[in-house]
């Protein structure tokens, strides 16, 4: 089997977890969530394998030197996947909140079927710039970093979901669905937590970058559209980090930081490709 | 100083000391980052007044908004940004070293008070039983205990990581010390280029401006290649050999240098950069009479022009060291007497390409020289280890801030008639949720040992 089957099949493993953790969430019965789980840890392992066997693959076209399969658009939207999984089950476990898969999963299976739906698969070897081992530093930092903002962002969106609501409702707590959410309280934890594990990984992130940078190029920092935006990205979780110190910040105006720091993530990631030009623009 | 004014410096004072302000100037240098990636930044006049009418440019020009970057204004916010993290850092710091240097052994009632986390027991039993037991208990369950005797009753103190508490401190001094060697590079470095032909030697390099600048040693390119990936276009490696002379003497013998590898030399970097023909190729052609074994061999630099004996005239017109992909190939332009002109492709690793022409002779190209120039990069920053400590302590310093927390206990023992009344307060300046199930444990521990 090929790399490629391996992520067809946990495409359809993350498709499948997501609509379990939704249908979690409509029938309030325990067994779907651990079923849900169970599914996403599935499409893990096999995505684990698929990105080893592409990983053996990068050595068997002709000429191919070999190199960690994270260097071209279509090998890091499927890292980031992996990584969006891994860090979401590391919190799952360690703070047991099952309903935020259904928040995080939608993330994972987008950017797998984007990957296995439009992106160019092929392998190609690669060019003078990439022969680094910088390369595969950085990258596994910034999307460490990236996949943590996506938790802390399908959290915020819950608790702006949660806290709209019982606002709406009036005082008290929000039943239906919102009761399996956790308390408001927990959400604005968790989005703190999840931040908290994102931007030192992402500062490595960004110094990786600089240092491979000053190898390559003799200049850790060109103020190139991508390292641009990165730290803004950088400025803008920073701001959150104070903002929950400082009084009335927390809460909904975090959430809300939190969700604008993913979407300009989003955009360092994909719009400064796709829109902006610069050094870092993948297979160009 | 009038009272008016003191309270308007204090008020200045508490404003660059303000967290509202470091979430301000966080969002505005998150903000009016995003200009310099979509407006191109440092083109030339020529280029924006392509996209912009005179007067719009003439706007942005004042704005410095072409080098946004290096603007006074987008400088001054960083400077903003400095200041308040220094005064941020005196009005706190004092504060933090005396928690960490000097302890409170002996807190207030109400200090006491303030802790979420205690619990309380009263034993029978004397001060000096109990004393020893309770400090066996924090010692086990904890750290090691300092003990105070006031008129009170007895006060035991413990604690562990008390230099946590310097993480947050450790992360903001990076930030300046990062900025302090970008400054020192920016003073004391500088970035130039050079061009060196295969053969030749430099002893300068050019900045930027054209002015140039003496290395102090001579730099020697032996060779330069580029080499692809089989069967593509795809490059695969670019390679210059150096040689470093100091006063005649070689220092550094044939290094190659690749990009990702450069080579460094007293304090001075080389980055393979870029590449391009020196000088024209030279080609050897090979024209052969079809049907006969006997062949002329031709070496004609590009554009050169040899006549064969028939009177046949060749021209060779245009090189390249890859043709689609088929490798090295050569275009020649033929005349034969009498008749117009052709061009005739011939490829190096295809001699026998020529055959399906049918012409009267048969050429192919037989080998080649092309000269490169080899452009290089070379870089001289005294301030990139300061940079790189400051970035070591940033990511040490956040990682401490995070993850690792100040805890402290107190234990208060009183006696009163036979009994010893026993205080356990416990806390942590960090992540209380888990402090929390860690002080439930505790709880549950101690009533046992007091059992
Ligand atoms: C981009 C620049 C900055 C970074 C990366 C940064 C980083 C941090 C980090 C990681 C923390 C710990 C956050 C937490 O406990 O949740 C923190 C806390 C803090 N920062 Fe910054 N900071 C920056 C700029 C500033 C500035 C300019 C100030 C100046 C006022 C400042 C003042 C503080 C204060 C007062 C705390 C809280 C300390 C405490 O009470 O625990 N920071 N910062």
């Amino acid at each position: 089997m090929t790399s490629g089957s391996y992520f067809n099949i946990v495409t359809i493993s993350y498709f499948a977890s997501m609509v379990l953790f939704i249908a979690f969430l409509a029938t309030k019965s325990f067994g779907v969530a651990r079923l849900a789980t169970w599914v996403a840890i599935l499409g893990f392992i096999l995505q684990t394998v698929g990105i080893g066997l592409r990983w053996y693959e990068t050595y068997q076209i002709p000429g191919g030197a070999g190199y960690a399969p994270m260097s071209n658009l279509y090998e890091s939207v499927v890292f980031f996947s992996w990584t969006i999984l891994l860090i979401y089950l590391l919190i799952e476990w360690k703070y047991k909140q099952k309903a935020v898969g259904a928040f995080v999963l939608p993330f994972a299976f987008l950017a797998m079927s984007w990957a296995q739906l439009s992106l160019d698969s092929s392998i190609a070897p690669l060019v003078p710039a990439l022969q680094s081992n910088w390369l595969t530093y950085h990258v596994i930092t910034c999307f460490l970093g990236y996949a943590a903002f996506a938790v802390a962002c399908g959290v915020s969106i819950m608790y702006l979901i949660k806290v709209g609501r019982e606002e709406d409702v009036g005082r008290g707590k929000a039943g239906g669905v919102l009761s399996l959410f956790p308390s408001a309280k927990i959400l604005d934890d968790l989005n703190y937590k999840a931040i908290m594990i994102g931007f030192p990984l992402l500062s490595i992130g960004i110094i990786t970058g600089a240092a491979w940078a000053n190898y390559a190029w003799g200049t850790y920092w060109s103020w190139d559209p991508k390292e641009t935006w990165s730290l803004i990205v950088w400025f803008i979780y920073a701001a959150f980090l104070h903002a929950r110190i400082t009084r009335g910040w927390a809460g909904r105006r975090a959430a809300i930081l939190s969700i604008i720091g993913f979407a300009a993530t989003i955009f360092c990631y994909l719009g400064v490709n796709l829109l902006l030009s610069g050094l870092h623009s993948y297979g160009s | 100083m009038t009272q008016k004014k003191r309270g308007f410096l204090m008020a200045l004072w508490d404003f660059f000391c303000s967290l509202k302000l470091s979430i301000f100037t966080l969002i505005m240098l998150a903000v009016t980052s995003i200009i310099g990636t979509v407006l191109q930044q440092n083109q030339t006049k020529e280029q924006y007044l392509h996209v912009f009418s005179p007067k719009t440019y003439a706007i942005l020009d004042k704005m410095q908004m072409f080098d946004m970057y290096h603007s006074t204004w987008f400088i001054g916010l960083l400077m903003l940004f400095c200041v308040n993290l220094i005064c941020c850092s005196i009005k706190r710091l004092p504060r933090v070293w005396k928690i960490v240097t000097k302890p409170t052994l002996v807190p207030s009632q109400a200090v006491l008070d303030a802790f979420p986390n205690t619990v309380e027991r009263t034993v029978r039993g004397s001060l000096s039983e109990i004393r020893p037991r309770m400090e066996v208990f924090v010692k086990d369950n904890f750290a090691a205990t300092r003990s105070t005797e006031t008129d009170d009753g007895v006060y035991l103190y413990a604690e562990k990581n008390k230099y946590a508490r310097f993480g947050v401190y450790v992360t903001h001094m990076s930030i300046l010390i990062i900025f302090t060697g970008a400054i020192i590079g920016n003073v004391f470095g500088y970035k130039a280029y050079v061009n060196i032909p295969e053969g030749g030697s430099i002893d300068k390099v050019w900045l930027r401006s054209g002015e140039p600048v003496d290395l102090g040693f001579k730099v020697t390119c032996e060779a330069f290649s580029v080499s692809y990936y089989p069967d593509s276009q795809r490059p695969k490696e670019y390679k210059s050999i150096l040689t470093v002379e100091e006063d005649g003497v070689v220092v550094v013998d044939k290094r190659p240098i690749i990009v990702n590898d450069p080579m460094t030399h007293n304090g001075i970097t080389f980055y393979q950069s870029n590449f391009g023909p020196a000088g024209s190729e030279i080609m050897t052609v090979k024209a052969k009479l079809r049907g006969e074994d006997k062949a002329q061999v031709y070496t004609l630099r590009r554009g050169e022009k040899a006549q064969l004996p028939d009177g046949t005239s060749i021209t060779a017109a245009d090189f390249t060291t890859s043709y689609r992909n088929f490798g090295p190939a050569a275009r020649l332009n033929v005349r034969k007497q009498g008749e117009d002109e052709i061009s005739v492709i011939v490829f190096k690793n295809f001699p026998e390409f020529d055959q399906q022409r049918k012409g009267t002779y048969l050429f192919s190209l037989e080998d080649f020289t092309q000269r490169y120039y080899t452009g290089l990069q070379a870089t001289k920053d005294p301030g990139v280890w300061v940079v790189w400590l400051g970035c070591t302590l940033m990511v040490i310093g956040s990682l401490i801030a995070f993850f690792v927390s100040h805890q402290r206990m107190w234990v208060v023992l009183r006696e009163k008639d036979g009994k010893v009344q026993v205080r356990l307060v416990g806390t942590a300046h960090r992540n209380q949720p888990a402090y929390e199930l860690y002080f439930d444990k505790l709880k549950e521990a101690f009533n046992k040992h007091l059992a």
